[in-house]
């Protein structure tokens, strides 16, 4: 068998402009009475993609997802998918399904009931029906629990039957909404590769909504970081860490310390910014904002060193402070630097080894530096 | 101490109901059983033999073998009561249907309206308790009577010619049940109805069910238990109403509980009429009771 990186790692039909969106979201919006939950959002998804909506509670992404599942219509705008408008389609004609927050498993029957209601709806056969039954209790491992009814089931059980209920019809699209909310942390992590597995091994394309940027990051091929019904950037998870597109996607991803400034100087390739903190950075950027233009700069904690010795590249893109907190996680440390001007940044470090002689401590005076390709320059 | 105290209160509030259901249930069941196997006297009270704490043990004894059957083997030989049994079952179970046809589609309503107006909603259907239950079977006869509200107002709209004969009739009896006992219908189909998670339609929806199909296959099933709780608290007191069939029904129209009224009340047959209502009391007890054995053995399946 190939091996699914192998596959994953070659797959970016987004980059490819001959390729053709197999969901194409087109200036939709939705008003509630005088609420924009989504606010003229066009989004283009591709087959077999894993899409991630990602964003805080309220920020539309849910309205969305249950505009494509068709319990909610567009105000104006229109959603197509693969070639089809789906305007006045109503949910049970559209050939998505999606598997609940709360699961909405009918407490009424048995687990295999459950994963048979869709097909039992559609007029399948019964030997068909079993078979495809059996087919999803082996894909989400339940076999041994398909005459149980869902309360006699542990919350992971739940979420896999709901999740063997949504795939058993065969959906060209499963809609995900907050697929893993309801798990304890390691049971999510572990359903989060399990997801990903099944929906490379299915050839389908899901949409997940999920507010755990974690959970995105893990799973997704592209995440839209969506606030106040738009989508604020559409990248693929280390494009949204490494180069968010704005001020709001930086804070939003991650940890990061952003330091506000002017343009002092700007060249090709690289943008030098003298920061309200009292340094100079200089930073490795493409575009060249002009010479005495605010701009933001985020540097993630990783990216930033913390020595007791003054580093070569200062006085560029470094500065003085003392030790101001220390956490530490086990597998790294997060100290806490605060600098002359009072301004507190975050920089963690990775503990590799087991031991560290003579390590940083409280109160100490210390330097932080970061290279010229560590930080990115945000326009507001 | 604390937990000493807890324990105490712990088996108090078990008692309670226990030590009620005694008194106010089986031992006045047991009156009337011992009633229903005496004979009928000229005497105070209205039967032998009387039992008395003065005759000692053995004349308990005695008179205990003084008891006998013949009142159940009356009830069965004359056609009267089994006619009056099966005439107020019938009532109870058309009457029991109508109220469910009405009342399902108005605790639907209630439970999909908004939020804020669902308190107000519930106090409408609770508001004609706060009048008495008699004035208002009372406004019925007002209503319904030849030359009654409803038959001037059809008359009116020029609907019918003549009155319509309504009143003294098995309709009024229905009318009378289905307006009286339809809170009691409506208050457990909402209360079930209302705390179902809405997002199990969607899901059927979602899995190819048109609405229609969502409801009778996942919000019917899920309100069940509502519904056979509502059925009970309108068809057991329907079985043995009294007042409605008395003041609305005919003369023809025969009920147990009007039966019972006769027995006790025009031919002062107090083991006759404890007979009719210990069997009235088993035709409702047993069925209820192998229903909910049935019922507690579907829940345990699977476990």
């Amino acid at each position: 068998m190939k091996s699914l990186g192998s596959i994953r790692r070659s797959f970016a039909p987004w980059a490819d402009p001959a390729s053709v969106p197999f969901i194409a979201v087109r200036n939709v919006t939705k008003k509630f009475g005088n609420f924009v939950a989504v606010d003229n959002l066009s989004l283009d998804i591709y087959p077999r993609e894993f899409f991630a909506l990602l964003g805080a509670s309220g920020c539309g992404k849910s309205t969305l997802l249950r505009m494509l599942a068709g319990f909610e219509q567009p105000t104006s705008g229109e959603i197509v998918l693969d070639g089809q408008s789906l305007a006045g389609i109503p949910p049970y004609r559209r050939p998505v399904n999606m598997m609940f927050q709360s699961y909405a498993l009918f407490p009424h029957m048995t687990v295999e009931n459950n994963i048979a209601f869709g097909l039992k709806q559609d007029g399948m056969p019964k030997p068909q029906i079993a078979e495809r039954v059996d087919q999803m209790l082996k894909l989400v491992k339940l076999d041994k629990f398909a005459k149980r009814k869902p309360h006699q089931l542990s919350g992971g059980q739940r979420q896999r039957v709901a999740l063997a209920r949504s795939l058993a019809k065969r959906p060209k699209v499963l809609l995900l909404d907050e697929p893993l909310g309801a798990l304890d942390k390691k049971l999510r992590e572990e359903t989060q590769f399990e997801l990903m597995d099944l929906q490379q091994q299915l050839g389908l394309t899901f949409v997940v909504v999920t507010h755990d940027q974690e959970e995105a990051m893990t799973m997704a091929d592209r995440i839209a970081v969506m606030a106040h019904g738009k989508v604020i950037q559409v990248a693929t998870p280390p494009e949204i860490y490494e180069a968010p597109n704005s001020r709001f996607v930086a804070d939003f991803i991650g940890d990061v310390n952003i330091f506000d400034g002017t343009v002092s100087a700007a060249g090709p390739g690289a943008v030098e910014i003298a920061t309200e903190a009292g340094f100079k950075v200089r930073l490795a950027s493409a575009e060249a904002p002009a010479v005495g233009t605010k701009a933001g700069l985020a540097v993630r904690p990783e990216k930033i060193r913390v020595s007791r010795d003054k580093p070569s590249c200062a006085p560029l893109n470094a500065a003085e402070g003392e030790i101001w907190d220390i956490g530490y996680l086990g597998d790294m440390t997060i100290f806490h630097v605060r600098l002359k001007d009072g301004k507190v940044i975050k920089a963690s470090s990775l503990n590799a080894v087991r031991a560290v002689e003579d390590p940083l401590g409280y109160d100490q005076q210390v330097w932080i530096s970061f290279d010229e390709n560590a930080g990115v320059v945000l326009k507001d | 101490m604390s937990k000493f105290g807890s324990a105490i209160f712990n088996r108090l509030v078990i008692i309670i109901p226990y030590v009620w259901l005694t008194v106010f249930f089986l031992a006045p069941f047991f009156i009337v059983l011992r009633i229903s196997l005496s004979e009928t006297a000229i005497a105070m009270p209205p039967y032998l033999p009387v039992f008395n704490l003065a005759d000692g043990i053995s004349g308990i004894v005695e008179k205990i073998g003084q008891l006998s059957t013949a009142n159940y083997e009356f009830l069965a030989s004359d056609a009267l009561y089994t006619n009056a049994y099966l005439s107020s079952l019938r009532i109870a179970v058309v009457s029991t249907i109508v109220t469910l046809m009405i009342a399902y589609p108005i605790a639907y309503s209630m439970a999909k309206a908004p939020t804020s107006i669902r308190p107000t909603l519930l106090m409408l259907v609770i508001l004609p308790f706060w009048t008495s239950f008699l004035i208002r079977v009372y406004a019925w006869i007002a209503i319904l009577k030849p030359e009654g509200l409803l038959n001037q107002f059809l008359l009116t709209l020029g609907v019918i010619d003549e009155p319509l004969i309504i009143l003294n009739t098995n309709w009024a009896i229905y009318i009378g049940i289905v307006y009286s006992y339809l809170p009691f219908m409506v208050l457990p189909i909402y209360s079930s109805l209302e705390k179902m998670d809405h997002s199990l339609t969607e899901a059927a929806q979602d899995l190819g069910c048109t609405p229609i199909c969502a409801f009778w296959r996942v919000t019917f099933p899920l309100s069940l238990p509502g519904v056979i709780a509502g059925c009970m608290l309108v068809f057991i007191p329907a079985v043995g109403e009294f007042v409605i069939p008395d003041l609305l029904g005919g003369s023809e129209t025969l009920m147990i509980g009007k039966t019972l009224w006769n027995e006790f009340n025009s031919n002062r047959d107090w083991p006759i009429s404890a007979a009719v209502a210990t069997i009235l009391l088993l035709i409702l007890v047993v069925p209820i009771m192998f229903f909910q054995h049935a019922q507690a053995k579907a829940d345990g399946e699977g476990k």
